[in-house]
């Protein structure tokens, strides 16, 4: 083998830029996952303190379940919105890329407000998160979701100011892939805060 | 919320004057740091360096400038930290017979705290981070991470903890609690200072870095190999920084999960870990060892990269037993997670369960062997060169397999109750995180130096410092091994017992020659430095290296590689010299890089003062940082324009002159 060849042979002689952002979705995964451990020990939290009322209350003398059916469907709703905006997105359709996030972050604005009006009437009843290691554990977890769904909505705001900026560019395109990761993480915890917190603490 | 604390001001919330110590011991230090610190900043401005230091060091984001940064870091906790061990072992070595020791309780629990704290997490994990920074994208030819802006702001998250530690010590006080803070005597009823909230805060701001270190580093691995580098031909250091930082994103989190909570408890006046109204202490305790256990993993498998680098390389052979490394080191990835149970026995869970944990964590020392054995048979039969990065080596593998067995011991749950809490568990893991992390992190140093700086370290202070540490390790831990089999428990400031007073006192000597080698390792780097030119390396490859790094100049230029190696073996370097290969030496192409931020130190900044408003409950400070990180953050994601191209012409001039030298180096050797 010649040096010349030996050489091709050992360096990538014709070498492109890389893309920026090539590994944007795996790191954003990642993140994601590391979020999602921070709702696993919540949840595991809440598995070991949820039965210590203290001689307070409990679920069953707390948690409304029809006003929660609501906000979970609020949660649902804003993820299917979502997931419009995604199609419009990959359609290259600007405008509806812009409209659908609003109905999102409406759905999500309902959703923190009718969290908000239940945490305030748990602690006007003598049940706020001092009351006993269940309500440290149930606001914390409730609220740490609560707080992220704030941040969501934080950041489809700012996107939405970007997409009227830039348009559809691949930089805007990874962000609102990324942001689309985040918001349905959410529904999924949502789905196990509904089903371990509030339908079994009924059950228990 | 209103805070317990009596004298409470919203505006300075719990800062008052009386925040500032009065002990002596701590006056003078703060007079001397404040000294040198002022003496510091003031030669700065004479010299004109602030403008330098903030454009190619604090706004850069190139991983090698932010390696480094991670290692001085690392290197001056390590200072503060052993300041802390000469404190504790002279008190020890004295307070008998009546003495009191020089340390009252107050202070004597803050060292001991402070101690652990800062050389877990702010010397061992700059450490280790900093050299994954470092040489992670070189060993895989890449030009960087993948998240260059993210590597600048976790390295700044990680300073930015380091300094409300620092804080501590001169304003307020430091938890006074051992470095896990376990409650309820870190809850507000027994801690009711700032100390604990110094220890949560500056530890939530470091892990929010070390976590998106961890993300930024397995993406890199994952996503920037050269082409050809399937996973099982990467460099086995990779491979063990690919394990650390998958455990850092899976555990990380869950340090921060149990201190927010203690937090909560503190502030709010949860009920998490409280012993009233349903709490349950031990829980505290199983969460933070589920992240705490992990954590001497990711500590010491980095090492074990380290070692297995350089065996092979002062073996001049190939690692024995690749794939069984790169298994044994996933093996005891997984392991890490199924043994914290052990740290804490004694809590009565019953035979079956301690029986569990005993068994995992003696199945972890099989993969851990398995290392010792494929080190020793790449010795066996190699050439072995005993330059200083083999002679740490060789006294790792003497020093490490000793601590490992006292491991074992510790793993039988029977012995675990009499030695619980005991300083036999206190030599058992200085034997394996200074055997372990230290060492390897010194063997590190003065391998991958010349890569960084393009000159040797001085041999003979290195040898000085190496026959001071490794008898001095001994003479210093040995009697604590011997004390803890008769009973004597950790964290003890004085003693009723005359009769252990000589085996403080020769351990209070060991630390002394350990003093000794730092101060011979300080002037290592000192002399190094000063006669740069006489130790110059001008190949890059000073040791007959066998991985990536070696194969460009030292230090690398900016963009590591000007063409991207292709790989075809394990042992790429080793395979492209034995092939006979030419760099190529013209067809430059411009590269595309990534610019300098200022938003990593800016943003990891007023998370610093958010964290210290935080501390000191000066609530409309801690909300008005928060809103101005999020809106700073904000801000930084409007600039989209974030690289730039290094152009072919500038790229042509740096790789001729490489040329050259290496042309004048070969001629150089052929006369």
């Amino acid at each position: 083998m010649s040096t010349a060849e030996l050489t091709g042979r050992y360096y990538d002689l014709h070498e492109h830029d890389h893309p920026e952002g090539a590994s944007t979705a795996l790191g954003f995964w990642l993140y994601l996952m590391s979020d999602c451990l921070i709702f696993a020990m919540l949840f595991a939290t809440f598995a070991v303190l949820g039965g210590n009322y203290a001689a307070g209350p409990g679920p069953k003398d707390l948690f409304d379940l029809p006003l929660v059916a609501v906000n979970t469907s609020m949660l649902l709703f804003s993820s299917i919105t979502y997931g419009f905006a995604m199609i419009a997105m990959q359609n290259g359709k600007l405008r509806q890329t812009q409209a659908w996030p609003i109905v999102t972050g409406l759905f999500g604005l309902a959703f923190l407000g009718i969290e908000l009006t239940e945490f305030r009437h748990l602690i006007e009843e003598g049940a706020g998160p001092q009351r006993s290691a269940f309500l440290s554990a149930f606001f914390t977890l409730v609220g740490t979701h609560g707080c992220h769904v704030t941040f969501g909505i934080i950041w489809l705001t700012t996107l939405l100011v970007q997409l009227g900026k830039h348009g559809l560019t691949a930089a805007n395109q990874r962000r609102l892939m990324c942001l689309s990761l985040f918001w349905h993480f959410l529904d999924v915890v949502w789905i196990g805060v509904f089903t371990f917190v509030y339908l079994m603490g009924v059950l228990r | 919320m209103i805070p317990t604390h009596s004298h409470w001001t919203p505006l300075l919330g719990r800062l008052g004057l009386d925040a500032i110590p009065t002990e002596p011991i701590v006056l003078v230090t703060f007079a001397g740091v404040a000294t040198g610190g002022l003496a510091l900043v003031a030669a700065l401005t004479y010299f004109r360096l602030w403008s330098y230091l903030w454009k190619e060091w604090f706004t850069s984001v190139d991983h090698k400038k932010i390696g480094i940064m991670y290692m001085i870091l690392g290197l001056v906790m390590f200072l503060r930290g052993f300041a802390d061990a000469l404190m504790i072992r002279g008190q020890q070595a004295m307070a008998f017979n009546g003495n009191d020791g020089y340390l009252n309780s107050h202070h004597f629990d803050q060292v001991f705290t402070a101690h652990g704290v800062i050389m877990i997490f702010f010397v061992a994990m700059p450490f280790v981070t900093g050299l994954m920074n470092y040489i992670v994208p070189l060993q895989i030819g890449a030009r960087d991470v993948s998240f260059p802006f993210l590597n600048n702001f976790s390295f700044w998250m990680t300073a930015g903890g380091a300094v409300l530690v620092m804080l501590s010590l001169f304003l307020g006080e430091f938890a006074r609690t051992g470095w896990l803070a376990y409650p309820p005597l870190s809850g507000i009823a027994y801690s009711p200072d700032v100390g604990v909230d110094y220890y949560i805060w500056s530890l939530q701001i470091a892990g929010i870095g070390t976590t998106l270190s961890g993300v930024n580093l397995i993406a890199t691995i994952v996503k920037m190999r050269a082409p050809g580098m399937a996973m099982m031909k990467m460099p086995v250091f990779t491979w063990t920084a690919l394990v650390t930082n998958i455990l850092i994103v899976a555990v990380f989190p869950v340090l921060t999960v149990v201190l927010a909570l203690l937090g909560l408890d503190r502030v709010f006046h949860t009920n998490f870990f409280t012993n009233d109204f349903g709490g349950s202490p031990m829980l505290y305790v199983n969460l933070i060892w589920i992240w705490g256990h992990p954590e001497v993993y990711i500590l010491v498998l980095p090492v074990f990269g380290v070692f297995s680098e350089i065996t092979a390389t002062f073996c001049s052979k190939r690692l024995f037993g690749y794939s069984s490394m790169v298994y044994a080191t996933c093996v005891i990835g997984i392991l890490s997670y199924v043994v914290w149970l052990h740290h804490f026995f004694t809590m009565g869970s019953g035979a079956s369960v301690n029986s569990f944990f005993g068994i995992t964590t003696m199945v972890i020392s099989i993969p851990t062997g398995a290392k010792l054995f494929n080190w020793l048979f790449t010795m066996y039969r190699g050439r072995i060169r005993f330059d200083l990065p083999m002679m740490w080596t060789v006294a790792f593998m003497l020093t490490f397999t000793i601590g490992g067995m006292t491991g074992v011991m510790l793993a039988v749950p029977p012995a675990d109750f009499v030695l619980h809490n005991s300083v036999f568990l206190i030599a058992h893991f200085h034997n394996v995180i200074i055997g372990g992390v230290v060492w390897g992190v010194f063997a590190a140093i003065n391998y991958w130096w010349p890569k960084a700086f393009g000159f040797k370290l001085n041999q003979f202070w290195g040898k000085v410092s190496f026959w001071c540490w490794v008898p001095g390790f001994w003479l210093a831990f040995t009697p604590l091994y011997a004390l803890g089999l008769m009973g004597v428990t950790r964290r003890t400031r004085v003693f009723d017992d005359p009769t252990l007073q000589p085996w403080y006192i020769a351990a209070g000597l060991g630390s002394l020659l350990i003093a000794a080698g730092i101060g011979a390792m300080l002037l290592q780097f000192g002399i190094s430095i000063w006669k740069r030119e006489e130790y110059k390396d001008e190949s890059g490859d000073p040791w007959g290296g066998r991985t990536l790094e070696w194969a460009t100049s030292s230090p690398p230029p900016e963009y590591n590689f000007a063409f991207t190696p292709k790989i075809h073996e394990i042992d790429a370097w080793a395979d492209m010299k034995a092939a006979g290969v030419q760099r190529p030496t013209d067809g430059f192409r411009a590269i595309l890089m990534p610019r300098n931020t200022w938003a990593g130190i800016v943003l990891a900044g007023m998370a610093t003062v958010c964290g210290f408003a935080l501390i000191w409950q000066v609530w409309w400070l801690a909300v008005l940082m928060l809103v101005t990180v999020v809106g700073t953050a904000i801000f930084h994601t409007f600039n989209y324009d974030r690289s730039f191209h290094i152009p072919a012409e500038h790229i042509a001039e740096v790789e001729a002159a490489r040329t050259a030298q290496l042309a004048a180096l070969n001629k150089g050797a052929a006369a």
